[in-house]
């Protein structure tokens, strides 16, 4: 790291007050290399050179604009079933994004429309899953890491009896208990269930930092333990829980269309993959593309999801640079 | 009677009106439980620093110096560490005895440490200024911008150049000897009664340990502070310290004020650590060194725990453990602030 005792910048060189907001403007200006680098501005700058980071945070932020705006990718409705014109309708590959570019399912809908609704499902199931997951999680493994003794073994065990059971059995049968299956629903299952990595992670990250003497140097300066937790363990804490937390993303979507596609996730009338992945299945020798369809998308936003966090923990992560 | 009184009585112990040391440490002792039993870091010390006053304590690794400063400071683990006996007076009231609100309301404002990685002692996600600031937004209540302020002005005061370019740059960006300016920054910020330094310039460069020894001591004239200086480096202490505190094994064994200590030791241990140190005119000869090693803290040795690394060491110091005799000059006066856990301090004072 270049030293830099002799700043040339003559204007400062008082110890005027207002030279305050120069410097703070300077560093909110971005991160070049000379300027103040955190751990974040650092793997920032990384990332922005990664072209796996690239493509698949452009695939992110399409999906995201699907699930919140579809109107601006297609006119036609998920719901509109014509079964006299359409029943089984190939796809027309020359028509791009036109309404029967990708056909008509079985119940005569238009597939591009469906797929398009259908990101909605996805896209705030693994969002959703995951931010209530990594709030419930950390806080969760810090308090554990951070107290330590009783409190960590309460915890922790805890964390052992939900992390025992097995995710999709067990979605499965809190689902069924539920007559309405909305998103909501989906959500508050898979993250019941799902907090348990998160926690065990943010309570070794939280145990490692603890000891750090910054944390000890923070105690000795007076600083009261919320403030010890929340400024000082956290920020420093919080890289591998952001990274296992982006891999997990992906893995939420795929249990959503999976749960769906079993019939105890989503169903209709709500527009979802892996309900489009379930109805298209029946139709397998005939119409082959109502299954496939769906499911490349599936896999798409798993993947680009995987590997957004995989790029995130490559530039988290100061031993893999 | 209202819980604020009394916590003002803490905070404020000045109002109480007490005259004596600042800081009276009190036959303390430490211990921390283990596997391989109870490890004895701290038996029995002894030690007072007055207002502006600098007191060195002085001893190898493990002999329980930075275990007593963690003490004071109430940041031992303390499930591992247990504090059977002892006192720790600050202004007169017992530490020992506070809630931990109230010493972490002593943290700081009153007391503050330095510590020897300064690296490591800065929290590497947040800019200097933050962390400087945050000891005037969380003790003062200062708004971010007047912490800021603040920040620049107290890094100023550390003689760090380009105070105000460099508040928002993050702790890696410094080099070591800055770093540790930053530190003391962050010790003096609230103008403490008392600061413990914990080996502040080991992990120093030495072209750079007489700058930061130095600022250390100017700003601790300036603020008319209390300052104990733990150190391992008989160098550093001569210049700053006015008295100094040698231990080992947990104990004082010699107390002296500085330049007697160098002039004639009272101690064959203080002796040995005085002879370890590499000089000049011996050059091509070989330098001594004090044989073996420091004991192992579950297993004291019995009698004078120097005993079997002492060369004058004879029956009695195997049976009966030295008491901290004061010293007296040859002809009966006593000398001082003198005292010294040796049998035979006589004779190691004339020999």
């Amino acid at each position: 790291m270049p030293e830099k005792t002799a700043e040339p910048e003559k204007n400062l060189t008082g110890k005027t007050t207002a030279a305050v907001p120069v410097p703070a403007a300077a560093v909110e200006a971005g991160p070049a290399p000379d300027k103040a680098r955190s751990l974040w501005s650092d793997a920032w700058y990384d990332l922005r050179r990664q072209p796996m980071f690239l493509v698949s945070s452009l695939l992110i932020l399409l999906l995201v604009v699907m699930s919140f705006a579809p109107g601006l990718f297609t006119s036609a409705s998920p719901r509109d079933a014509d079964l006299a014109a359409h029943y089984l309708q190939p796809p027309n590959w020359s028509h791009f994004f036109a309404e029967d570019w990708l056909g008509y399912d079985g119940q005569g809908r238009s597939i591009y429309a469906r797929i398009i609704y259908g990101a909605r499902a996805s896209i705030m199931v693994g969002l959703g899953v995951t931010i209530l997951v990594t709030v419930f999680g950390t806080l969760m493994g810090m308090m554990a890491g951070y107290f330590g003794g009783w409190i960590d073994s309460l915890l922790s065990r805890l964390t052992d009896v939900f992390f025992g059971i097995p995710f999709l059995l067990g979605a499965l049968v809190i689902l069924t208990t539920f007559e309405n299956r909305t998103v909501w629903v989906v959500i508050l299952a898979l993250a019941f269930l799902g907090w348990t990595s998160i926690a065990r992670v943010a309570r070794g990250s939280v145990i490692t930092v603890k000891q750090s003497d910054y944390v000890v140097a923070a105690k000795a300066l007076g600083a009261s333990t919320s403030r010890i937790m929340f400024r000082h363990i956290l920020p420093n804490a919080l890289a591998p829980i952001i990274v296992v937390a982006t891999i997990a993303l992906g893995g939420y979507i795929a249990a959503e269309a999976t749960l769906s596609f079993l019939g105890v996730g989503l169903a209709e009338p709500t527009v979802s993959w892996g309900v489009d992945v379930a109805t298209g299945r029946s139709q397998l020798r005939n119409a082959p593309f109502t299954l496939i369809i769906p499911s490349v998308m599936v896999s798409i936003t798993v993947l680009s999801f995987l590997m957004f966090g995989d790029a995130v923990r490559n530039a988290l992560d100061p031993k893999l640079r | 009677m209202s819980i604020i009184d009394k916590t003002d009585a803490v905070l404020e112990p000045e109002s109480v009106g007490f005259e004596g040391p600042l800081l009276d440490v009190r036959d303390l002792h430490v211990e921390f439980h283990t596997r391989d039993g109870v490890a004895k870091a701290v038996n029995g010390v002894n030690y007072s620093v007055d207002a502006g006053e600098t007191l060195a304590v002085l001893g190898e690794s493990g002999s329980g110096k930075s275990v007593t400063a963690q003490a004071i400071m109430g940041i031992l683990d303390m499930p591992p560490g247990r504090i059977p006996r002892g006192e720790i007076m600050f202004r007169g009231q017992d530490m020992l005895k506070m809630s931990e609100e109230q010493r972490r309301r002593i943290r700081g404002r009153k007391i503050a440490m330095i510590f020897q990685d300064a690296l490591s002692s800065l929290n590497p996600v947040l800019s200097v200024g933050y962390q400087l600031g945050e000891m005037y937004r969380v003790h003062e209540g200062l708004s971010k911008k007047a912490a800021k302020a603040k920040a620049i002005e107290m890094m100023d005061r550390v003689k760090i150049p380009a105070a105000a370019a460099r508040v928002n740059d993050y702790p890696h960006q410094f080099s070591g000897g800055m770093r540790q300016r930053i530190m003391i920054a962050m010790a003096l910020a609230l103008e403490p009664d008392l600061i413990i330094a914990d080996e502040p310039t080991t992990a120093l460069d030495v072209t750079v340990q007489a700058q930061v020894m130095d600022l250390l001591a100017e700003l601790q004239r300036e603020y008319q502070m209390g300052l104990i200086l733990i150190t391992h480096d008989l160098g550093v202490v001569a210049d700053v310290a006015d008295k100094i505190a040698v231990m080992y094994a947990g104990r004082i064994v010699e107390r002296a004020p500085v330049h007697e200590l160098y002039k004639n030791p009272g101690h064959p241990y203080t002796k040995g650590l005085l002879e370890s140190i590499p000089r000049l005119d011996q050059k091509g000869q070989e330098l001594y060194a004090i044989k073996g090693l420091p004991p192992n803290l579950t297993r004291i040795p019995g009698g004078c725990a120097f005993n079997p690394r002492c060369p004058m060491a004879q029956d009695v110091c195997r049976t009966d453990v030295p008491p901290l005799h004061p010293m007296t000059a040859p002809d009966g006066t006593e000398l001082v602030g003198r005292a010294s856990a040796c049998h035979f301090w006589k004779e190691t004072v004339n020999g």
